[in-house]
Order: structure tokens, then sequence, then C-alpha cells
């Protein structure tokens, strides 16, 4: 559904992504588990587009796969990317409803399917508030709904659990499994969390300086040997 | 007896300089709008907004002379079509410049208040060269010229209610667009993160654009509305662009309720003091006030209420 080949990606002369590859079937949840500063962030802003990639090629679809590296961030979107930020990022301003309703832009529609007031019920009863006034947790399930409206065929998450409380971590471990079956969608989660991976990834991959140096289903995971790659 | 006045002389004062006072406010509103999106939203410190505005007021200088040489029978009505090319212009020339210079400064708010008044310097020349130096002014059609008797002293301009009329109309389109629109949920998007708006699919650039663009042809309105009080020059602009700046600044960046209060209320102090004193010493006051306001109150008269 995804896939990446031989992906480049720098900032001036610091190489931070070298010769990357990947490949995410449809409906598979694949988590890039890795350390501070290991490139998970920007592996992630250069598959949406936010920053450029040096060479290598991004494609998603199946019949015919569609190359994205040369498109704006918008376009990607439009393509069938979704992205959630690490942070969040919501526009603080924006009542509930109207964040989600940016999310429309790409499909032409005006109203928010009910699947993801389902999916996200707190966010139906703060439909009209706003963003900015939600909690952590909150948000971060906004910004989930908002990256889902755009009805896209893969969604990236960086770091969904920074800063939230455990309960929520696994209440969005089931969510993200529930948005898969669903809609039928591949996920690819960056983490630090080992247990929020075990909980719902299919497949665990560990990048370390821009490279995978593990790559392993779930089924049978050596556990100490990711978090051994996890420690400092 | 107030001063040398009778008490219904001074009333009758009072509501006749509110009244001018209303119409100055109606081309404030008209002006500051257009600001409120380039300046309060977007945080572009357009220092051209004046020319744009004057570039509007040309159009309808132009338009009057062509509707009473070539089309003398439309001339009552050509004030509609004027305002139609005023907001063309505007517009336009609002997109061409977002495209030649805006785009490049989004990150540099103070480079681009150096590149509009350099902008503001050009687009003076050219008008300068193109109209001459004179000032010109538009010949109104009958129906918008002389004055509605109240009561024996009070007159009330009908020019005047007509640009209130168009005011609360533009306001109202401002309103609904920036609020309740599709476009304006995007516009807002972009405006708060450029970045994560193009990541959630907006096409960030064509919305900075035509949000510049609007912006410009609002302010081409304002210079349509603007020939029917003042005259309109190639520096004509320069006299209110501070005022402009003032009325966002002090009604609160970004909140279009704030900016109409503080047009109305710098609007009225202005005028009424004006009366009574020179106009100068009413700047004076009313800048003092404003200063003292904004030391208390540096966010502005009315602001968004949220965590950031």
């Amino acid at each position: 559904m995804l896939s990446i080949d031989k992906l480049h990606v720098a900032y001036g002369q610091s190489k931070v992504i070298n010769n990357l590859c990947l490949d995410v079937k449809p409906g598979e949840i694949v988590a890039i588990m890795g350390r501070n500063g290991m490139g998970k962030t920007t592996l992630m802003k250069s598959l949406i587009g936010i920053i450029p990639s040096r060479s290598g090629s991004i494609k998603i679809g199946e019949t015919p796969p569609e190359s994205l590296e040369n498109l704006e961030s918008y376009q990607r979107v439009a393509k069938g990317l979704a992205y959630v930020p690490q942070g969040r990022m919501i526009f603080p301003a924006l009542s509930v409803r109207e964040n989600i309703e940016t999310g429309l832009t790409v499909t032409g529609q005006t109203t928010v399917p009910p699947l993801i007031y389902e999916l996200f019920p707190v966010l139906l009863e703060m439909k009209d508030r706003r963003g900015g006034n939600l909690s952590g947790g909150q948000q971060q399930q906004l910004a989930i709904a908002r990256a889902l409206a755009s009805n896209p065929k893969v969604l990236l998450l960086d770091e969904p659990t920074e800063g939230i409380q455990p309960s929520i971590i696994k209440e969005i471990a089931r969510t993200l499994c529930r948005i898969r079956d669903e809609m039928g969608l591949s996920i690819v989660v960056s983490e630090q969390v080992l247990s929020f991976t075990l909980d719902m990834a299919d497949r665990v991959l560990v990048i370390e300086k821009g490279e995978f140096v593990h790559d392993s289903p779930r089924a049978g995971i050596d556990e100490k040997k990711v978090s051994a790659f996890l420690s400092v | 007896m107030i001063g040398d006045y009778t008490y219904t002389e001074f009333t009758s004062i009072l509501a006749m300089q509110g009244f001018a006072g209303l119409t100055l406010f109606s081309v404030f509103v008209l002006m500051a709008l257009g600001l409120a999106i380039i300046f309060g939203q977007m945080g572009v410190i357009n220092m051209a907004h004046g020319e744009f505005m004057i570039l509007g007021a040309y159009m309808t200088y132009l338009c009057s002379q062509f509707f009473s040489v070539y089309l003398p029978s439309l001339f009552s009505i050509y004030f509609f079509f004027a305002m139609i090319l005023a907001f063309a212009a505007s517009f336009l020339l609002g997109m061409l410049v977002e495209w030649g210079l805006i785009r490049f400064l989004y990150r540099r708010p103070l480079d681009t208040l150096l590149a509009t008044w350099g902008l503001s310097l050009i687009l003076q020349q050219a008008y300068r060269s193109i109209f001459g130096a004179r000032e010109v002014g538009v010949t109104l059609p009958d129906w918008l010229m002389g004055s509605i008797a109240l009561t024996d002293i009070i007159e009330i301009p009908i020019n005047g209610l007509f640009v209130m009329g168009l005011t609360a109309l533009i306001t109202l389109g401002v309103y609904f667009g920036m609020f309740r629109s599709n476009w304006g949920k995007r516009m807002r998007a972009v405006v708060q993160n450029r970045t994560m708006a193009g990541a959630v699919g907006i096409n960030t650039k064509m919305v900075d654009r035509m949000t510049f663009g609007l912006g410009c042809g609002i302010a081409g309105i304002a210079g349509s509305a603007f020939t029917m009080i003042g005259s309109t020059g190639p520096t004509a602009g320069q006299l209110y662009i501070v005022d402009t700046f003032l009325i966002v600044v002090f009604g609160g960046a970004g909140s279009l309720i704030g900016t109409i209060a503080s047009a109305f209320s710098i609007s009225q102090a202005q005028s009424t003091i004006e009366f009574f004193l020179s106009g100068s010493m009413a700047k004076v006051l009313t800048l003092l006030t404003v200063v003292g306001i904004l030391m208390l109150r540096p966010q502005g008269l009315f602001t968004l209420k949220i965590r950031r």
C-alpha cells in the first residue's frame, strides 16, 4: 500500500535518513521504534512532504502505485496519505468541528462522516469548543480525527503517545486497531513506548541513524532485543 | 446655554458631527476590514494598503469619466460598476503582489513592512505619472447628492447614508466569508499553522494568494467609497494608513468585532472633537487615549480566549 525505496533525507550536510526501504501491506500496522534523534520524525515529515527528500521514491496505492516524492503536501493528502504530527498541531482558534472539517478539503465533502464521531465520542460532545481549549489527550484524538476526515489509504502517526496518560494510551491503541479494521487502511506509527507498540502493531521496525536495523512481526518478537535498541 | 450655543444647537451639532463621524467610520471600517484580514490574520504589515485603496478611487474616477462621455444614459448607476471595477483591479494587483513579493516574506513580518513601504512609493509615483499630481474628484450622480433634512437644523447627507449601507453589507459579507464559509475556515487554518494546513490537504499557496487579494480588493471598495467624501490624489492613501493600522491594533488583531468597535470609537471621537477644537488637537487627544489604553491592554480591545 505504501512503498518507500532508497529514500535519502538530509538537513544541509547532515544525512538523517539513509537509503531507507519499507513496504507496508494493505491493512497492516507498522511501528517504527527508535531512540531520540534516530530519524523517526524526519522520516514522517519527509513522507508527508514537509521536508523535501534528496532522492528515492515514495509510492502509494496498489493499482497502479502513484509516486508522491515530487508532490506538495496537500497533493499527497489528496492521493491518500494522512498525517498526525508529533505534538498534535491542531488549529487552536478553530472549533473542534472546524478542525475536523479542514481535513475534508480534499474529499470535497462538507459534513463530518458519522464514523469519526463514533470512534471519538468525546469530540462530538465538545464539537463547538475551540481546539486549543481541549486537554492533551483530547487534542490527540482530534488530530487523528482530522487526519481520518481526508479518507486516507495510509495513516502516518508521529509519536501519538507523547505526554499522554497510560489509560488513554491503551485506548488510543484500541482505537487505532478499530480504525484499521473498519476503514481498512494501513497505519505507520513512530513510537518509543514498547508496550503500546505490542498492543497494536503487526510488525515492528527499529530505526537507528536513519536505517532500519531490526524488522520482525509481532508474533515471536524478541522483546529483550528491541528494548536493548531503545535503551540509551 | 453651552458655550456660545443654545441647547438645541448643541445637540444638533453633536448629531451632525456624529453623522459625519459615522461616514468616516464607514470608510475606516472598509479600510480596516481589508487590513484586518491581511495584518490581523496573515500577519503581513502591508504599508501599501492605502495605495490599494487609492487604486480603487482612481478606478472609480476613470469609471465616472467613461460613463459621462460614452454612456451618459447609464451615468446614474455608474457607481456600482465602479465598485466592481475597483474591487477587481485591487484584487488582481493584490494577487500579483502576493505572488511576486509577499509569499517570500511570510516568516519575516518586519521585512514585509520595508518591502510594502517600497511598493507604496512605487505605486504613488505610478499614480503621479499616469493620473498627474493634481487631485481629481468624481461627479456624483444626482440621486447621491443633497441631503435629508431631519429637523430645521439637522441635515443628513445622502452619500453618507449610501456609504454606511455599503459598509454594513460588506462587513456582513466578510463576516460570513471568514467565519461561516469553507473558504474562511481554510484561511484561518492556514494563518494559524501554514505547514500543518498543507499536511491536512489544504492548498496553502492558493489560499494565501486569494486571502491577500481579497484584503486588497476590499481596500479597493473602500477607495471607491472614499471618492464620495474626499478628492483623490497620488498620496491620499498615506493619510489613512496610520489610522487604519491604529484601528486594527486597537481593536485586537484578528477580531472583526474589535476592528468595528475601535473604528467606531476612534472616528466618533475624532469628528466630534474636531468641531470644537482643531483637527490636530483631535488627533493628539485620540492618539493619547489609544496609547494609554494599549499600555494597559496591549492585546487590544477584543481577543480570543484560548490556551496557547
